[in-house]
């Protein structure tokens, strides 16, 4: 009798592939949110696994003219070498109206409702305007689509912080995108809920049994190109995890591969330190994410 | 593997994960000397289960927790444990996290003994189909480790779990708070030669063992990316039993269609030609099959699983509404979603209370019930004690799953609820003074009913308008309907979704009933209608007859239709080889005259 022996990261592989393909079947308007972060950038990759070398699903990334130069070039090139869906959306006035930090007159937490929640909330409605990479031109153009997503795949953690431990893999948000935390449906076994009432979107999270360390190691097994942010470039520091350039910072380290990071987690040095610590908005006040979370913050 | 940690209120769950965690190594550096500091500055004692508050604490900011998880690994393998709430109100919590689970460890405090959860998370885990389950018997450092205290509560508990069905993999006496018998074997009790708690945990087997078993692989999806230049037609899913290779005969339930594995497909690894339990995989067949999403893949070598659309099973419903007959649901087992009603409700026992009564006629929230139900049509499953994971399902009511069951028997011997709304429906007709007979005499023909099938694109549909018009011009009483006139017409109220092609289906085949009933040669089209459908249409027409034409690929295992046309055939051969078929089952006088 041959055995089929799978180890840890087999089976977190198959169980997000299942909860892709879960999504895939059942969301006639489904999309994947793409941070260019090496978490979201995983689940492209799961997503590649689930569907045979294709990603039938379009992915969204909202852009805050704030990131780092290189996630934007990184993603570009990305979605044309894997001949993706790609698709943006942003908070045009806010940022026109510099309704922003730290270049505007607000705090963080503001500047992340506006650039990144509101935007997320009305580029899934279809409600502001999306931009859509046309492959031909290798430019963005104007998306016809104002379609409303019904599922939207995000590829939060359940180890990032607490309030992320309690997410469903398939978690119901009503038409405001907001979350009932306590009174969640139930999951048995490897059903999900995949049916919704008019009005309401489904977020689904097929990474949320995965920790840092899986996230890495499975990088590492796969191979899969990360955006160099993530790595030691010789000055010493690196970004362990990203955002806008105004509230992110990298930390002290020397890791410059994927198995050097690998070391540094394993060793217990950043064990201490959460994985957020250089994501300033989360410290703005004392529920910093978990209030941008309950607004529909991913 | 993930493991859930169960039982009752302060009997020393967050005491049994804080050790573990604290013993393997697994807290982030510093946090045991802070915890136990900020004790002594409080002048309280320091416990491990502050361990875990604080760990929550920091990680749940100031919510409320419910199935929280921790993440360790021993030098075996990586755990999640799931923490799952001891109070009733996070029932829906408990059962998320413990079905997730492989394993379960219950702790039983040893001076309160066995308690009303205890009770009540022995009964959930055996209905969540946790079949390797631990007692841990905790605080024996307050009963100053005496083993008869112990043997007593391995006892009686036993005889609690021996009626649930569920035998427990072993007892553990252990102090959590002093660390005994949780990483080392505990000096203080030498009268204990079992394993420790941490080597339970390695001992505890993995859903891989199932690869011994018979090949279970419900069908997810069909995948044909055909827009990016892919031509492979994959039968996606994820492989529950057993293991196949390529080359092996299989057979599709409940249609019944067989193949053969063409290739095992997959992305960035090295080419394989094989797939075992456990593994997302996708597969290629060497014949082009119509299959739908939701039958279960099987081997013609191994025993079948059941097929019915009448079972008797456990449930535990959740529901704000309760469970009642006469309703329609939505079931989803395995990978298939039927609508399903309750039929019999046979027992139930409030979990909340523990009261057994065989007397209610419907299960309400947090009620475990034995009951019966019939689907619309029939559904590839396995008993329980067969195949967990096919023999589990969840019941849908109104968006939201509103319980969790598993199959105990297939009843689905006897009449199906189509035969019987067919028997109904014919009981209840009504005639008019003239019948179909008087009809077809004055017609000059029979009625019939001509169901052309083929896949999309196949010219199926312009040859059914064909031979209306062909009939029509030689008198006969022929009508041509198009199913799209049907979807915003008769068909509006239901929508695009796949769960209302069961409804879509029985409106065609009532229809069909109606206008043969009329004298009428009726002509309709479906794109690659199964056995499945054919029959469904069949019965629903009957007493009238259906005429199948299969135009290009042949889709059907099991019916052979009444006519093929090979696909390329010219119309007016194709129209000709009708005409010939019309004649000779004597459906119209010879058309030569």
């Amino acid at each position: 009798m041959k055995t089929y022996h799978m180890d840890h990261l087999d089976r977190l592989e198959s169980q997000s592939i299942y909860i892709l393909r879960e999504a895939y079947r059942e969301f006639k308007s489904l999309c994947m949110l793409w941070s260019i972060g090496k978490d979201s950038t995983v689940m492209l990759w799961l997503a590649r696994k689930a569907f045979f070398g294709h990603v039938p699903i379009p992915l969204v990334h909202i852009d805050t003219r704030y990131k780092i130069p290189e996630m934007i070039e990184y993603r570009d090139r990305v979605a044309i070498e894997w001949n993706l869906n790609m698709i943006y959306g942003e908070n045009r006035d806010a940022i026109e109206e510099k309704r922003t930090f730290p270049d505007g007159n607000t705090d963080r937490i503001t500047c992340c409702r506006h650039l990144k929640s509101e935007a997320l909330k009305k580029t899934l409605s279809g409600q502001w305007p999306r931009f859509r990479m046309d492959h031909s031109l290798r430019k963005y153009v104007p998306d016809e689509s104002r379609t409303p997503y019904t599922g939207v795949i995000a590829g939060v953690r359940a180890d990032e912080e607490g309030s992320r431990s309690k997410e469903r893999y398939f978690s119901p948000r009503d038409s405001e995108n907001s979350w009932d935390v306590g009174d969640q449906p139930p999951e048995f076994w490897n059903q999900f809920k995949t049916d919704f009432a008019p009005g309401t979107h489904v977020r689904i999270h097929p990474l949320l049994d995965w920790t840092e360390l899986n996230v890495w190691e499975y990088i590492g097994r796969e191979n899969i190109p990360l955006v160099s942010l993530y790595f030691n470039r010789g000055n010493g520091t690196r970004y362990r995890s990203l955002g806008c350039f105004p509230c992110t910072t990298p930390i002290e380290s020397e890791a410059a591969t994927v198995s050097e990071i690998i070391a540094e987690l394993a060793d217990g040095r950043l064990s201490s330190v959460a994985e957020r610590s250089g994501r300033a908005q989360d410290r703005e006040d004392g529920g910093g994410l978990e209030t941008l979370r309950r607004d529909g913050y991913m | 593997m993930n493991i859930v940690i169960i039982g009752h209120v302060d009997h020393g769950k967050s005491t049994v994960i804080g050790r573990l965690l604290a013993d393997t190594g697994s807290l982030p550096e510093g946090r045991l000397e802070s915890v136990k500091e900020s004790c002594r500055r409080n002048a309280k004692p320091f416990e491990y289960a502050f361990l875990l508050d604080a760990l929550k604490d920091e990680q749940s900011q100031g919510i409320t927790i419910d199935t929280a998880r921790c993440f360790f690994r021993s030098d075996f393998r990586d755990y999640i444990i799931i923490d799952a709430p001891g109070h009733i109100e996070f029932l829906k919590n408990m059962i998320t996290g413990a079905s997730r689970a492989e394993a379960a460890l219950l702790v039983i405090d040893a001076r309160e003994g066995i308690q009303e959860n205890s009770k009540r998370h022995g009964h959930m885990a055996a209905m969540l189909g946790i079949r390797q389950v631990t007692v841990l018997v905790n605080k024996m450092d307050l009963v100053d480790y005496r083993e008869e205290v112990f043997s007593d509560l391995r006892d009686e508990y036993t005889a609690y779990l021996r009626h649930l069905d569920l035998t427990p993999l072993s007892f553990i006496p252990v102090s959590a708070r002093d660390g005994e018998n949780i990483a080392e074997h505990s000096l203080r009790m030498p009268w204990y030669s079992g394993h420790t708690v941490l080597r339970q945990l390695d001992l505890f087997r993995s859903a891989e063992d199932a690869s011994g078993a018979h090949f279970r692989f419900p069908v997810q999806d069909i995948y044909k990316f055909t827009g990016s230049n892919d031509d492979r037609r994959i039968v996606a899913g994820t492989v529950l039993a057993g293991s196949i290779e390529v080359g092996e005969k299989v057979v599709f339930q409940p249609s019944g269609k067989q193949s053969v594995i063409r290739s095992v497909e997959s992305f960035n690894t090295p080419s394989k030609r094989s797939a075992g339990a456990g593994q997302a995989a996708g597969f290629t067949l060497e014949t082009q099959l119509y299959i739908r999403p939701g039958e279960i893949m099987l081997k013609v070598s191994e025993p079948s699983c059941e097929v019915g659309s009448r079972f008797r099973a456990n449930v535990f419903w959740l529901g704000r509404a309760p469970l009642v007959k006469g309703r329609e649901y939505k079931l989803k087992v395995g990978t298939a979603r039927v609508a399903v009603k309750l039929a019999e409700i046979n027992n139930t026992l409030d979990s909340s209370d523990l009261v057994f009564s065989r007397s209610k006629q419907q299960l309400d929230c947090r009620d475990v019930g034995e009951c019966i139900f019939e689907t619309v049509r029939p559904v590839a499953f396995d008993t329980v004690s067969t195949n967990e994971a096919t023999g589990r399902f969840v019941v849908v009511d109104n968006y939201e799953i509103a319980g969790g069951g598993i199959i105990l028997e297939n009843l689905s011997s006897g009449q199906t609820p189509l035969q019987r709304h067919i028997s109904e429906r014919e009981r209840h007709w009504e005639y008019g003074l003239v019948r179909l007979p008087e009809r077809e005499h004055a017609n000059g023909h029979r009625a019939k009913f001509i169901l052309f099938t083929g896949s999309r694109g196949s010219g199926k549909r312009s040859l059914a308008k064909q031979l209306e018009q062909e009939l029509f011009s030689r008198k006969l009483h022929v009508y041509y309907l198009g199913l799209a006139a049907l979807e915003h017409g008769l068909d509006a109220d239901l929508g695009y979704h796949e769960d209302h092609a069961d409804e879509r289906l029985r409106r065609i085949g009532e229809l069909a009933r109606i206008l043969t009933d009329t004298g009428l040669i009726f002509i309709a089209v479906a794109d690659d209608a199964d056995d499945y459908a054919i029959e469904v249409l069949r019965q629903l027409n009957a007493p009238n007859e259906v005429l199948v034409v299969a135009v290009g690929d042949h889709l059907l295992s099991r019916f052979s239709p009444d006519l093929q046309i090979p696909a390329g055939t010219d119309d007016s051969a194709a129209v000709e080889r009708l005409n010939g078929m019309l004649a000779t089952r004597e459906i119209i006088a010879d058309y030569h005259i």
